[in-house]
């Protein structure tokens, strides 16, 4: 009997595919900017209050890379503390906002029946609601502050995650393998923590991660808005309020440093999200859907 | 139909109801003093008897149910309270400006839709093409730019640097009146801007949606009767994607009311959105809970309105609930 060859699969090369150049990229700006953002005060500390008046409304330059703004503050210097708030702030809402609509997907997906039914159209509801609008109402009655702001991105961003929850649930519930557990006797709990749980949480973790942009949108918005934090202190959105007042005195840098910092991370972490989707689960074509 | 509002209904009411309870309890837990924010700085001259007095006749000192029950019976009786930051009727408020920011949202959202249906479509007939690459990279790049800053630039080089739009406001400073050239002319940049920042996301669903059905069989079989391409893709292929493109409008909405509350903010137009940023910073409930009650329900019955409009479009579909 002749053997059955197999074709062995092939080891991969380290060599970048063209499509890979765009994800290679993504990573480094992304690693870039957490380092800078962990190493920042040990390496180049900043007094947040502290001004220039000598050296107001520099272009960009050698010493100031970023320009200064109409206080003499060094433009790059303030970014770079500016994006260590907004990516802790994207981090920690986002993956409160992920337990939360985990707990609500997953009480849905779980139960089933009218509990099920019940709470998605509530789902419904709550996403047709102006968040930008209900935010800024939590923040302006709660007195603008770190903990506001991320209590206003949570509140309002845990509905995807518990749509995710939920139909990965209902449709893994109809699956041969949950039957044959529960044919083989395993309890409620086991199946939940040996059979949908290392399913789910992949993607929940996906969703997280896809969050953390609109997140750090949020709370660029509301400081922006001057809702955010406290205007001294340094934060992406405060920037670039800051810099709405330069803009009319010819000085560009002081908005535009802070608002490309935010969209060349925002766009990285977007990008590499898509790209470990695409990993997850091939079916789902590459899609940047934000 | 009737069903499907009624059981629409069934939950919008209780969540617009739980919306105003929390909000409510939130601005009670609020620090802010309703009758120290009326009095001003008079509060520091005011004898303590006659702030006593004021607060007893506004009731601020009354149990919590008893105040909200106050609040929402005044609200569905059409009295929306006071603005205690601007000290003018909140429905006067209301009424001067919801104008402008319907005018800003409805003119954004024809632009929108007339782009991303154009450009969407085209990019779908030419897949893989340079403008359908050219289009879906700027759709991805305008995707991660916060609204704002985005107006910011375009004041930078439309206004500053070519000088071709005003900067911000809805009038030219020397107009007496809001002349109908005048408010367009000021209106350009607005409105480019949100349908700027709002066209990616409608545009990529216009281009999947379109190319999916350009594989289907009537479009195979138009092509074979030999009909015209552009009669094809316009008559055929966009036809078939226009439906779940309609009911997707309504849940964008929201997104589209979040951007016109930073364009009017970046360019002081006199909208809802700009004067709800104001009453926030100056912790003017009565004012900002109305406007943020009155936008959620507005929302909503559009919502509502997109889901029966499809329906009636497509007798196929029926929208659970």
């Amino acid at each position: 009997m002749a053997d059955l060859a197999l074709a062995r699969p092939r080891r991969r090369t380290l060599r970048l595919r063209s499509g890979h150049v765009g994800t290679t990229l993504a990573a480094l700006v992304l690693a870039g900017a957490v380092l800078a953002g962990l190493a920042a005060p040990l390496l180049w500390p900043l007094d947040q209050s502290a001004i220039a008046l000598d050296n107001i409304a520099q272009p960009p330059s050698l010493a100031h890379p970023g320009g200064t703004d109409d206080l003499g503050r060094d433009g790059l210097h303030r970014s770079l503390y500016g994006l260590r708030v907004s990516l802790l702030v994207g981090l920690v809402a986002a993956v409160v906002a992920t337990v939360i609509g985990g707990l609500v997907g997953g009480i849905a997906g779980l139960l089933g029946g009218w509990p099920d039914r019940l709470l998605m159209r509530v789902v419904d509801t709550i996403s047709a609601l102006p968040h930008l609008l209900l935010g800024i109402f939590i923040v302006a009655m709660l007195r603008p502050s770190l903990g506001a702001v991320i209590l206003s991105i949570a509140l309002t961003h845990w509905l995807s995650t518990a749509r995710i929850v939920r139909s990965e649930l209902l449709s893994l519930r109809t699956r041969p393998f949950i039957d044959a557990a529960i044919a083989g006797g395993a309890s409620r709990a086991r199946i939940l923590r040996r059979h949908l749980l290392p399913h789910i949480l992949p993607k929940i973790a996906l969703a997280t991660t896809l969050m953390i942009p609109h997140a750090v949108w949020h709370e660029t918005s509301l400081s922006f808005l001057g809702l955010g934090l406290p205007p001294h202190l340094a934060s992406l959105g405060n920037m670039i309020n800051d810099g709405q007042r330069s803009l009319l005195t010819g000085a560009w840098w002081a908005s535009i440093v802070p608002g490309a910092v935010i969209v060349m991370v925002t766009l990285a972490i977007a990008a590499l999200a898509a790209r470990w989707r695409d990993r997850l689960d091939p079916r789902v074509r590459a899609e940047l859907n934000l | 139909m009737i069903k499907l509002i009624r059981r629409r209904l069934a939950v919008a009411v209780p969540v617009l109801f739980a919306t105003s309870v929390g909000m409510f309890l939130l601005g009670a837990s609020s620090p802010m003093d309703p009758a120290m924010q009326y009095a001003g700085a008079a509060a520091f001259t005011t004898s303590p008897e006659n702030m006593a007095e004021l607060r007893a006749n506004w009731g601020v000192d009354d149990p919590l149910p008893v105040r909200y029950l106050r609040w929402l019976g005044n609200l569905l009786q059409g009295d929306l309270g006071w603005s205690t930051t601007r000290h003018e009727d909140v429905a006067a408020v209301i009424g001067a400006r919801a104008g402008w920011t319907l005018l800003l949202i409805g003119i954004t959202l024809a632009v929108v839709l007339a782009g991303s249906l154009l450009l969407g479509t085209i990019a779908a007939y030419r897949r893989g093409g340079l403008l359908d690459r050219g289009l879906r990279a700027g759709a991805y790049a305008v995707e991660s730019m916060p609204v704002f800053w985005l107006a910011l630039a375009a004041i930078a080089v439309f206004s500053l640097a070519l000088g071709w739009f005003p900067a911000g406001g809805l009038t030219d400073v020397r107009a007496t009146g809001t002349g109908v050239g005048d408010v367009a002319h000021h209106l350009v940049l607005p409105v480019t801007v949100l349908a700027v920042s709002q066209t990616p996301w409608f545009l990529l669903f216009v281009r999947d949606s379109v190319a999916e059905s350009l594989r289907d069989d009537h479009v195979l079989a138009a092509r074979a009767r030999g009909l015209a391409g552009r009669t094809v893709l316009f008559g055929h292929a966009l036809r078939t994607a226009l439906l779940p493109f309609l009911t997707l409008v309504g849940t964008h909405l929201p997104e589209l009311v979040g951007g016109s509350v930073l364009v009017e903010t970046v360019f002081s137009l006199p909208g809802l959105g700009a004067v709800s940023v104001q009453a926030a910073l100056g912790s003017d409930f009565p004012l900002l809970a109305a406007i943020t009650l009155i936008t959620t329900a507005m929302v909503l019955t559009a919502n509502l309105a997109t889901d029966l409009a499809y329906t009636a479009a497509d007798p196929r579909v029926r929208i659970d609930g």
